[in-house]
């Protein structure tokens, strides 16, 4: 039985657990070594809730080292390539979209 | 410009010393994320989507040359070489990193500029039209009063956990440069049939996910009662304002809960027990805060000087002129605007390079005084006429001569999901594409003012509610859809846009607006008729079935 305080979580596919790290804000990914990478080739792959709920809370435990961590989807490729599952996740790994000065 | 005095220099410092400990302790992990946040929005300290974001305050969009070039440092030194000037005369740097936050905060502070209360549930920079001061036409300088505001605000217990933000605009011109009715407070300084001088006082304005037009409160209040007003109007959101639910907290919400006429009531009722409450301004104090504004010593200058009367013969620079350069009440001095909207560039951002170089001529040209508007434009305010052309050249070299002021590619967007952690989808790459769509500046200046307004999500922050032509992202299913809304605007005469009909996908957004102007050429009385008095005549409809016939 789910305890009222433990936070529903629900994933439809692979996922990992995305933060900013607190020193600069730049975008890291938890890690299967209890971590943080700042590449999404290194992060950490969920495939069930329970898993998601037990990274998640692994990552929030690291109050000092990340802030905002929370669960999103990934594609997994081919070879075991890792892509960002949303435009959210795309920007935030691969950076901005626009061109900075004119065009 | 306003002269900080000792007192301001003081608490501008404290600030920062008391930051610099609060970030250590955040780093050595002695404060927790929990306990930090609140402290670090209290210094405009947000974190988006791939780093934090710093928010500076430029009150009532007034800089000197000296402060500009220290926002250019901090831009250089601390984060990637530019920064975004927002819709609330603040600018915003993006890439930040929080163990440097207190030495740049620390750089500013020896200008006089900070990021108190540029976010948090508490009263929001004071704005004012950026033509203050040098406006014609104008009752007095707006900033005055601004600038009491600011000073009885800032880090006011009181109004320092509001249930929501709170934002006030000032005018005190007939046309409204400040959109004030978009506010929580709006303030129009007039005179009323005895010659003396107060505020028409509106509230309840604001955009987000519930859109209101503010309501006149009282249509005139001295200006000596004008703080102790305010305060009323505070007092009675903060005692019945929401705090259950962060959506219909803002005094918008309650102002239309309760209706105009029982708010009004309340106001006035808290207001006589008030009694002043030792707010009434005494003549001396509003003398005070003015004589610290210093204006420019004009020179008597002819009306339309030679250097003019030649460069007029150039039609690059009299396309530019007659666009950007607008009459100044001083005769022999104009108010020039700095298009921060080039083709193909993101609304409102300005490199480091950029800052140095206006500061550099405003030096040279504007007695050291830049403006920022809400349009994200910036203006130099005290252009002697003479000058205007070898302003212009310069401008152009540096890329701030574009003559698109108020026109369709004058974009007013939201940093959108290239940046914010708030949003849905993006607004810039669709800002950048329309102005490549309208690049040609003769179509540009027959189709006449428009104003597109863009924003990522439903919090507005490029007002979308009040472009001729808004736009607003949403997501639907993972992929990133528009909402194109007409009629909206944000002056005098503000109203919310109506929606046309169903969202378009991110690569239809450009079409429907080319679309939509077309169908404005071609239903326009005359060439004077501007777009959104066309929408005003016939409504979406006509609109609405050139923009849907074939999708």
């Amino acid at each position: 039985m789910t305890s009222p305080l433990q936070q529903k979580i629900k994933i439809t596919g692979p996922s990992m657990v995305t933060a900013n790290r607190t020193s600069d804000g730049v975008v890291i990914y938890r890690t299967a070594q209890q971590g943080w990478s700042a590449s999404l080739s290194d992060a950490a792959i969920v495939r069930t809730s329970d898993e998601a709920r037990a990274l998640l809370n692994e990552a929030n435990a690291d109050d000092v080292g990340a802030i905002g961590a929370y669960i999103a989807p990934v594609e997994l490729k081919e070879g075991g390539e890792i892509k960002p599952g949303n435009l959210r996740e795309h920007i935030r790994s691969k950076g901005l979209t626009i061109d900075l000065l004119p065009a | 410009m306003y002269a900080y005095d000792e007192l301001d220099r003081t608490l501008i410092n404290e600030r920062v010393s008391e930051f610099r400990d609060q970030v250590k302790r955040r780093l050595a992990g002695e404060l927790t994320e929990d306990e930090f946040k609140m402290l670090r929005l209290q210094n405009g300290v947000y974190l988006q989507l791939h780093a934090y974001m710093f928010r500076v305050a430029i009150p009532y969009g007034t800089l000197s040359s000296k402060q500009l070039r220290a926002l250019a440092r901090v831009a250089r030194r601390y984060d990637r070489g530019y920064g975004h000037f927002t819709t609330r005369q603040n600018i915003q740097f993006n890439w930040i990193k929080l163990a440097e936050l207190p030495d740049a905060l620390a750089d500013l502070a020896e200008v006089g500029i900070h990021a108190m209360q540029t976010s948090g549930n508490n009263m929001r920079n004071v704005t004012s039209d950026q033509w203050a001061g040098v406006a014609p036409g104008e009752v007095e300088d707006p900033r005055i009063w601004s600038e009491i505001l600011r000073q009885h605000t800032t880090l006011h217990p009181e109004f320092s956990f509001l249930p929501r933000k709170f934002k006030i605009a000032i005018t005190a011109s007939e046309h409204d440069r400040a959109a004030i009715k978009v506010h929580d407070i709006g303030l129009r300084l007039h005179r009323n049939a005895d010659g003396e001088t107060g505020f028409e006082v509106l509230v309840g304005g604001g955009l987000g996910r519930t859109p209101f037009i503010a309501k006149t409160i009282k249509p005139f209040v001295p200006g000596r009662d004008i703080l102790s007003y305010v305060e009323a109007i505070l007092r009675v959101y903060n005692q019945y304002g929401r705090r259950d639910n962060i959506y219909k907290a803002r005094i918008k919400i309650l102002v239309h809960e309760l209706g105009i006429e029982k708010f009004a009531r309340e106001v006035d009722e808290e207001w006589r027990q008030m009694d002043g409450g030792g707010l009434t301004l005494d003549h001396s104090v509003i003398e005070e805060v003015r004589s610290r504004f210093s204006y420019p010593a004009y020179e008597k200058l002819p009306h339309m000087p030679d250097e003019l009367k030649q460069a007029a013969h150039d039609p690059l620079f009299e396309r530019w002129r007659k666009n950007s350069v607008a009459p100044h009440k001083v005769q022999g001095y104009s108010i020039v605007t700095l298009s921060l909207k080039p083709v193909g560039g993101p609304p409102g951002d300005a490199t480091a390079d950029q800052m140095d170089a206006v500061a550099d001529l405003a030096d040279r040209y504007s007695f050291g005084e830049i403006r920022v508007g809400h349009e994200q434009n910036l203006a130099l305010p005290h252009v002697a006429k003479r000058d205007l052309p070898q302003l212009w050249k310069a401008l152009d070299r540096i890329g701030l001569a574009t003559p698109n002021v108020n026109l369709v590619t004058d974009i007013i967007a939201c940093p959108g999901l290239d940046y914010c952690s708030l949003a849905n989808a993006r607004s810039i790459p669709i800002a950048q594409e329309l102005t490549r769509r309208f690049a040609n500046h003769d179509t540009a200046e027959m189709i006449g003012r428009l104003h597109i307004n863009i924003s990522g999500c439903i919090n507005a922050c490029g007002h979308h509610h009040v472009g001729h032509i808004g736009i607003l992202g949403v997501e639907k299913n993972g992929e990133e859809f528009y909402q194109i809304t007409i009629g909206g605007r944000a002056d005098e005469n503000a109203q919310m846009g109506a929606l046309i009909g169903p969202a378009v996908p991110y690569a239809e957004v450009a079409d429907v607006i080319e679309d939509i102007v077309e169908a404005y050429l071609a239903l326009r009385d005359r060439p004077e008729e501007l777009f959104v008095d066309t929408v005003k005549r016939l409504g979406v409809e006509p609109f609405k079935e050139r923009v849907y016939a074939t999708r």
